[in-house]
């Protein structure tokens, strides 16, 4: 180790994949994985949305799974809490609805009206 | 790079959740994980000592931090399907707090977790500790390059110095004084040692820090060497540890490979060099010239100090020799300043302390809090009390140099100031709990064993005195102790403390000094009236069934008896210490249930209840009562008949005397006429077993109040030669609180007796009263 | 050096040439004399079982240290044996936690279980029994290790199933 700035690149690196064990999410992204979410193809959204929050760099949102909130016929289900705002819900949401939500909401901070559900 | 994660499952490795089964556990995350194709979604670390140890296998899920507990690898499909795969809990594994069986999701929502303040173990549980990338994510190694780069070694010292850091590995002793002595010395070589001895039974703190962070060592003894002018460090392990051995030696190669350890450290041109050595199972190279002795190869005994090992220690050259908890706490110090460390723990005793919680304590494993935290709140709050609701009898800390602390010091603050005056000391950190079934003097023998085989032999005090102390001890516990043998015991005590060699021979009569202190009546006990009240000394025990019977009944020869259906042998054996089985039958509060051994397997015996089925078969006792000695019609007056002067009246008519019983009251039976309801013994049961006594020749006068009705000389006039004075303690001791004389409000006692001759009392239209006992 | 060996040692003519070698490769590659003493003990129990005297007069040669040194360091350590050892050493804590929490009863049940009293071998040289004390896992008390295998919670009924995973 040459120098503290080697050890603090090391460091920043590392730890963007250690920062899921803080606790401190400035945004919460919960996808319904109940069995009707999953065979409408929850998983793929999962990837994707998962793809494109490291694309962009961010990690300092948690994306976490949940069952079935009963509205089957809409699902895929993404529901987008950002800290201080009211919880946003999408419905089907594909893979392509799913980075569009990362980069509009969760990047640029508007929700998606087109896909919000209801 | 590390992947990003939408989840992570952590695992604790830490040993005990290791032998409960972790591996097992892993093996089955690896395959469902990979079955439901999660892989790339989930990550799976294993990091060191999460510190819960009671309730391993632990498993930790983020982000959510949920909290597992007792994983089995049958559990581990379920997990990855509902809590990974569809995001839904399993509750069923969730924590449960022991007094309530409530169910806490979140571990910092357990106060185990949630009442500590972790420095030392900062990283443990959270970091994987094979991997340094992960260390350094955390901030290490940050606090070397820091010193390196921008202090001089001076300001290294000044900031231990401003924390307050005090020795952890027992003695307590101001490390920045240590550092500085060191620094002082001219000339090389100069070395850093790392006490891992660890030898106090029930302290395991330095061994999670080793298998959970041993980079925090590390970088600890390489700071430490730059402060002083070392460039060569020593970690001393014990062989008992192999996997903190295995840990260590990984890092210590990570941190090689990293230039992180070895030559021109973070282009400073400063060169520092770890190498372990393994102990072989001495306890006494726990002291630090032993120590140090044996990391020369030779036998571990100790020697005089002064010269202090700062001055001349390994190899004759200056030394800081230092415990793991003490280097654990050095990287937070250096990175954030001494005076964020100070602002924790008390006056005298800053920062914070490891303690490892053991023994019969519901939540055992390791915690870490400020100095200065209750015991009690450690004990109960953190620990979560005693389990099997057994009831707490004293917390010993400071191992066999150490000393006990009964339930009336709950409330001491826990620092190197508080401990001593209570005779114990803060030692490394063991606490081990113990309830009612511990004896204490069994204790201190323990420890004397211990500690007798321990010593090294170099110095007559301690190798011939705690032999005899522990001689003394042993009589005691198998009944042959004399009180000369208690004086003898704290004399040779107070000389060995003050003659010995090293801290071993000096704190060895401490556990002795310490029990004799808080629970002398123990030691009395066992002298004067060879009984062990916990029921532990097999040698003056018969079960600890009939040891807890007040009256010594043998329970085990009546219930065998009963087992094969000769129930009038069973009550023959009864009636030689307890004329009353009918009665105890309904209202003992039997303690013989509380120490039945069986209680371990599926649960006591019904002692009680085949006591009041055999009594009850018969209503006539004539022939089963012990054999009458010949009259020698001698009269005895006995004043009350109570169940005292009703048992004293039974025996002396047994012995061959005249007895007469005089009753003030209408009824005999005292308190188990007139206080204990109908409902609970029936007085038709209550005249059963004293009529039994009448038949056996025992005369009861009721209605005669001796001393109003009939004086002392009268019964002298009338030939009784001897009185048993059995009146009762009836009167009783009203609380002094507010209200207590208003109307309304009666003695217990007065309540009773006035329900017993059933007659109607006020308990007003509400049915509002306060009764007092 | 061998020959005379096999007929003073208790290893049945296990050992041999090569186990001889390793453990003097192992001492060549630390310094002579007494620094390296304890870690090369330790390595050759490790290889051996235990350590008889013939293994003290070779690493007392190879250090260059008198014999009775040796001898003094062996006997003043618990941990190093000059009785052969079982295939599988059973150690018992006897440290403070497990202490109160039943550890003598387990020692005492291990003892009738194999026949054998603590500090003793099977006459098979299946098991030896040991104490130590704590190997610092006193969450699990009562404890005990067979070869580096930490077992937690034992009981006089567990005894069966933990020895029999152990040829």
């Amino acid at each position: 180790m040459k120098n503290l700035d080697e050890l603090r690149k090391i460091r920043d690196e590392v730890r963007k994949s250690m920062e899921i064990r803080s606790g401190n999410h400035r945004a919460k992204i919960v996808v319904g994985m109940g069995t009707c979410g999953i065979a409408a193809g929850a998983r793929e959204t999962m990837q994707a949305l998962m793809g494109e929050l490291e694309q962009a760099g961010i990690n300092d949102v948690a994306v976490t799974a949940t069952g079935c909130a009963g509205f089957c016929e809409r699902e895929p289900l993404v529901d987008v809490e950002i800290a201080g705002q009211p919880a946003v819900r999408y419905g089907k949401v594909d893979a392509a609805a799913a980075r569009k939500i990362v980069q509009e909401h969760i990047v640029g901070g508007r929700k998606v009206d087109s896909l919000v559900f209801g | 790079m590390k992947k990003a994660f939408r989840a992570q499952v952590l695992l604790c490795a830490g040993g005990a959740c290791i032998s409960s089964g972790t591996e097992s556990v892993r093996d089955a995350f690896q395959r469902e994980l990979g079955e439901q194709q999660l892989n790339e979604e989930v990550g799976l670390i294993t990091t060191g000592c999460m510190g819960m140890c009671e309730v391993g296998p632990i498993v930790v899920i983020y982000p959510e931090g949920v909290f597992y507990q007792k994983v089995k690898s049958e559990d581990v499909a379920e997990i990855v399907k509902e809590h990974l795969l569809k995001g839904r809990v399993v509750q069923r594994l969730f924590y449960k707090k022991p007094s309530t069986q409530e169910l806490v999701q979140a571990m910092n929502e357990i106060d185990f977790f949630r009442l500590q303040e972790k420095i030392a173990l900062r990283n443990c549980g959270n970091i994987d500790p094979e991997d340094i990338r992960e260390y350094i994510a955390a901030g290490g190694y940050e606090a070397l390059g820091k010193a390196l780069t921008n202090m001089a070694p001076p300001q290294v010292v000044e900031q231990i110095t401003v924390s307050g850091l005090r020795g952890r590995g027992g003695a307590g002793f101001p490390t920045g004084i240590k550092w500085r002595a060191t620094a002082d010395q001219p000339g090389k070589p100069k070395y850093v040692v790392c006490n891992a001895d660890e030898g106090d039974p029930g302290a395991f703190m330095d061994r999670s820090l080793l298998e959970g962070d041993p980079h925090s060592l590390i970088e600890a003894m390489t700071i430490c060497g730059y402060a002083v002018g070392a460039n060569q460090g020593f970690v001393y392990v014990r062989a008992e540890y192999p996997l903190a051995i295995q840990r260590l030696e990984k890092a210590l190669t990570q941190a090689r490979e990293m230039g992180l350890l070895g030559k021109n450290l973070f282009s400073s041109g400063f060169d520092f060099n770890i190498e372990i050595r393994m102990g072989a199972g001495a306890f006494v190279c726990g002291e630090e010239t032993a120590l140090m002795h044996s990391i020369e190869g030779r036998r571990g005994e100790p020697r005089p100090k002064p010269p202090f090992p700062a001055v001349k220690g390994l190899f004759d050259r200056p030394t800081v020799l230092n415990n793991v908890e003490t280097f654990a706490n050095v990287p937070y110090i250096v990175l954030n300043g001494g005076m964020a460390y100070a602002r924790l723990g008390t006056e005298k005793s800053k920062g914070t302390k490891v303690f490892a919680l053991a023994g019969d304590v519901n939540n055992t494993g390791l915690v870490e809090v400020p100095m200065g935290m209750p015991l009690g709140t450690i004990v109960y709050d953190l620990g979560g009390g005693i389990p099997n609701g057994k009831k707490f009898k004293a917390v010993q800390i400071g191992g066999p140099s150490g000393g006990c602390i009964p339930a009336a010091h709950l409330n001491t603050p826990v620092t190197y100031e508080s401990l001593p005056q209570l005779g114990a000391i803060m030692g490394s950190g063991g606490l081990v709990v113990m309830n009612e079934d511990t004896c204490m003097v069994d204790l201190a023998r323990y420890f004397l064993e211990f500690i007798a085989e321990e010593s090294c032999g170099k110095c007559t005090p301690c190798r011939v005195g705690t032999r005899v102390m522990l001689e003394l001890v042993n009589r005691i516990c198998n009944g042959q102790g004399t009180m000369e043998d208690l004086e003898r015991l704290e004399e040779l005590a107070g000389v060995i403390q003050k003659s010995s060699l090293c801290g071993l021979g000096q704190t060895a009569p401490n556990p002795v000094l310490s029990t004799l202190r808080y629970f002398r009546e123990e030691y009395i006990e066992h002298i004067k009236d060879h009984h062990c009240r916990a029921g532990v000394c097999q040698s003056i025990m018969h079960a600890p069934c009939s040891n807890a019977c007040p009256a010594s009944v043998n329970v085990p020869a009546y219930l065998a008896y009963a087992k094969e259906g000769n129930f009038e042998e069973a009550l023959r054996v009864h009636l030689r210490n307890n004329p009353f089985p009918s009665i105890c039958g309904r209202v003992c509060p039997q303690w013989c249930i509380d120490k039945c051994r069986r209680s371990d397997l599926e649960g006591p015996l019904a002692v009680r209840a085949v006591k009041r089925f055999m009594s009850d078969l018969r209503d006539d006792y004539s022939e089963l009562y012990p054999a009458k000695v010949p009259a020698n019609n001698r009269k005895v007056a006995v004043i009350g008949a109570g169940p005292a002067g009703l048992s004293c009246g039974y025996y002396l008519v047994l012995l061959g005397y005249d007895v007469t019983v005089f009753e003030r009251r209408e009824e005999s039976g005292g308190l188990m006429r007139y206080a204990i309801p109908d409902y609970r013994l029936p007085r038709k049961i209550l005249a059963k077993e004293i009529s039994n006594l009448e038949r056996l020749g025992l005369k009861i006068k009721t209605g005669v109040a001796v001393g109003r009705d009939i004086s002392m000389a009268d019964l002298r006039a009338q030939g009784f030669e001897a009185f048993f004075m059995s009146s009762g303690a009836g009167h009783e001791i009203m609380p002094k609180i507010p209200g207590v004389d208003l109307p309304g409000v009666y003695p217990g006692t007065a309540f009773l007796e006035q329900a017993a001759r059933s007659q109607p009392m006020n308990v007003g239209r509400r049915r509002r009263s306060g009764i007092c006992c | 050096m061998t020959d005379s060996n096999t007929t003073a040692c208790a290893c049945e003519g296990q050992c041999n040439a090569a186990v001889w070698n390793e453990l003097d490769e192992f001492i060549a590659s630390h310094e002579r004399g007494r620094n390296s003493l304890i870690q090369v003990l330790h390595k050759a129990q490790e290889l051996f079982g235990y350590l008889p005297p013939d293994v003290h007069q070779h690493v007392a040669d190879q250090l260059g240290l008198p014999v009775s040194e040796v001898l003094g360091v062996v006997t003043f350590y618990h941990y190093f044996s000059m009785q052969p050892r079982g295939r599988h050493t059973i150690n018992v804590c006897m440290g403070t936690a497990c202490y109160v929490r039943g550890a003598k009863k387990v020692l005492e049940a291990l003892q009738e279980k194999l026949g054998i009293k603590m500090g003793e071998t099977t006459p098979d040289r299946r098991f030896s029994i040991t104490t130590q004390r704590c190997f610092g896992a006193c969450g699990l008390a009562p404890v005990i290790m067979v070869n580096s295998d930490v077992h937690g919670r034992v009981t006089a009924n567990k005894l069966t199933g933990i020895l029999n995973q152990y040829e």
